[in-house]
């Protein structure tokens, strides 16, 4: 067991789809990030993306962008982001930490070297944006070995042909993109993201979470009635980066109730 | 001669220039690349659109391009005969119109309804826009804010032509920010939108389809050369941003081994320094845009703005063919800088009556050098592969002229 299978099984015996966070690592820098992470497992979240910047973040929207520039802006780096996992796991053993980024940064610390930092610092996962399953063996294998895992992406233009290669040799979760556009757009109908998890919940045996285009309770109780789990990632860093941390956590607090009371 | 080789044959099925290219796209698009290959695949044979490309190049491009022998030039360097591919005399100027023109076929066939592209100085953006003024599907262009400050001339081309111009303000608004707009772009309408990438970079199939349409100029060109000189050239030299009127006048060329291939990148204020736009000479491998290939980058992997006195050459990245022909030694990469490009420019110009566009004035920096490493009774072909006359305010403001 993993600490992303132990999270979904407990889910499950509660009944409740699951809240997945999203914060930028160094945004706008490491240490506000640490008191995010610890503070968001606080307010309920069940999984922690933790954000890793790249200067062209292609499938994201204005956000994200803007929370990436920062970030480097304060000297962000892989090796930071890496870092800070290490750090929240000092005083936090049981949030499952999946690091999200792109495919150059982590090509640039070379796969294998990647994957045994991740493992030593203590992340679970990894979501590689820009890595298909076709491109993502360089990855995925080290990942096997060290038994992190490799959460891929699915999408609305992921068709049946194409879904079995989609989430075969993956772990942990799917991470279905209710819409295609770029992380923050506006959200997809719920019943066709319902008939949709259900197709990729069948196709791989494993939970589904959804994002992109979740930005309010209401909309969290939506998804949290079809999902395993649901992801909220620019309104997080939206709030963060005009409100504060307090703000930022008090959405989250609010969003985590919202997905864990759907059902 | 030696032995043929077999270095045209790639990419293979996964699109790998032996390791280089690929196909690194946000699961979104990948739909879309795979039925974008299926398409070329099925079409590019196809003699209907064979013969609609054949007869637009020669209607609406004005192909072929004239093969021009430069005596003055010839002269001047003193050594080998240079020869020009003149593709400046295409409609729109550069070579980059025999890529849009395939893929807006393409694009009509595939029965898309909207043309999507990205520019940097907007050269490719006008080629986009024109062709796509030709057969009436709206166009959108995403041009860096920065460059549409900077090519105004090119913005108001691309909106008489009827496109959309999108200022993209992410990042720093240039090339690469415009090229990651427009990906956001096709990821938010992957059904019927058909993103027309400007070079020989991006997923597969984008690097060996711009490359087969670019390839005319070395179709034409060698052909021209035996029969204008009864051999071929002993080497073939063109400018290198992206790689796209490189790849096109070096594919013909492939297997033919005592044609030396000379890539010339922008060398900015030289490789030494960090202003350059060399991603061979001064870069390492990594993915981007679609693509493992070299790339500027920095020790984290995070992307370095590349420069160049050409807007056209200050790209990242380059193509992935490129990258493979520069590892397996095929061809040379050589740099020139601002500098250099900005003396060709006015020694071209005034010796041959032809002012070149800034990049193809880089190539012509390594054409001198290698003149004299040839010597006499050798040839030399050089794409002109763009005119100058878009460049004639950067360059006079460069020269400290007040126009």
């Amino acid at each position: 067991m993993t600490r992303i299978s132990d999270t979904f099984a407990r889910l499950k015996d509660q009944g409740q789809a699951g809240f997945v966070a999203y914060v930028m690592a160094g945004d706008p820098d490491a240490d506000t990030t640490l008191e995010m992470m610890h503070g968001l497992a606080e307010a309920g979240a069940d999984v922690i993306e933790l954000g890793a910047p790249f200067t062209d973040p292609m499938a994201d929207g204005p956000p994200i962008q803007r929370a990436a520039l920062r970030a480097l802006k304060s000297g962000m780096t892989l090796k930071g982001v890496l870092g800070l996992v290490a750090r929240f796991r000092e005083t936090n053993a049981d949030t499952p930490v999946v690091i999200m980024g792109y495919a150059n940064p982590f090509h640039a610390m070379g796969w294998e070297a990647f994957v045994d930092a991740a493992a030593k610092a203590g992340a679970d996962g990894v979501i590689c944006v820009d890595l298909p399953p076709e491109e993502d063996a360089g990855l995925r294998e080290p990942m096997e070995r060290a038994g992190l895992s490799l959460i891929r992406l699915a999408t609305p233009t992921t068709d049946d042909g194409r879904l079995p290669e989609v989430v075969r040799n993956t772990s942990g979760f799917v991470y279905y993109v209710s819409t295609t556009g770029v992380t923050g757009a506006a959200a997809g109908e719920t019943a066709v993201v319902g008939a949709a998890v259900d197709r990729v919940r069948e196709a791989s045996g494993l939970p589904v979470a959804v994002g992109f285009g979740v930005k309010t309770q209401e909309r969290a109780r939506e998804i949290g009635r079809v999902a395993d789990a649901v992801v909220v990632g620019s309104a997080i860093v939206d709030e963060l980066a005009q409100q504060g941390v307090a703000a930022a956590l008090e959405l989250a607090s609010g969003l985590a109730k919202a997905a864990h009371d759907a059902r | 001669m030696t032995a043929p080789n077999a270095f045209s044959k790639y990419p293979d099925a996964k699109g790998l220039f032996g390791e280089y290219g690929g196909r690194y796209v946000a699961e979104t698009l990948m739909p879309n690349i795979l039925a974008l290959e299926a398409a070329y695949e099925a079409y590019k044979a196809d003699p209907a659109f064979v013969k609609d490309f054949d007869d637009f190049s020669r209607d609406f491009v004005g192909r072929p391009s004239p093969l021009y022998f430069a005596e003055r030039l010839t002269e001047a360097f003193g050594g080998a005969d240079i020869w020009f591919k003149r593709d400046e005399l295409n409609h729109t100027g550069a070579h980059k119109i025999n890529n849009c023109l395939g893929q807006v076929l393409l694009a009509r066939l595939m029965g898309k309804t909207r043309i999507i592209a990205e520019t940097g100085a907007g050269q490719h953006g006008v080629a986009t826009a024109t062709v796509a003024a030709r057969f009436g599907i709206p166009c959108e262009v995403f041009m860096g804010a920065t460059d549409v400050e900077r090519q105004k001339p090119n913005v108001f081309r691309m909106k008489l032509l009827g496109a959309k111009v999108h200022a993209v303000t992410s990042g720093r608004g240039t090339l690469k920010d415009a090229m990651n707009e427009a990906l956001r772009d096709w990821v938010t309408n992957p059904d019927d939108t058909f993103y027309v990438i400007g070079t020989v970079a991006g997923p597969h199939p984008y690097p060996a389809m711009v490359r087969d349409f670019q390839s005319v100029i070395g179709r034409e060109a060698r052909a021209q050369m035996l029969d204008r000189i009864g051999r071929l050239p002993d080497a073939a030299v063109a400018c290198i941003g992206g790689g796209s009127n490189a790849m096109g006048l070096f594919h013909p060329f492939l297997e033919d081994e005592s044609v030396r291939l000379i890539g010339v990148e922008a060398a900015g204020k030289g490789v030494d320094t960090p202003d350059h736009a060399a991603s061979l000479n001064g870069g390492r491998p990594g993915i981007l845009h679609g693509n493992r290939t070299y790339l500027l980058q920095d020790e984290d992997g995070q992307i370095l703005e590349g420069h160049s006195i050409s807007a056209g050459l200050d790209y990242p990245g380059i193509g992935p063919e490129h990258a493979f022909l520069h590892d397996v030694g095929r061809a040379e990469y050589r740099h020139a800088t601002d500098a250099e490009a900005l003396e060709m420019f006015q020694l071209c110009s005034s010796l041959e009556g032809i002012i070149p566009a800034l990049e193809p004035a880089h190539a012509l920096a390594r054409v001198r050098d290698l003149a004299t490493e040839l010597g006499k009774g050798k040839t030399i072909l050089m794409n002109m592969c763009g005119r100058g006359d878009k460049d004639v305010f950067s360059v006079a403001s460069a020269l400290g002229v007040e126009l």
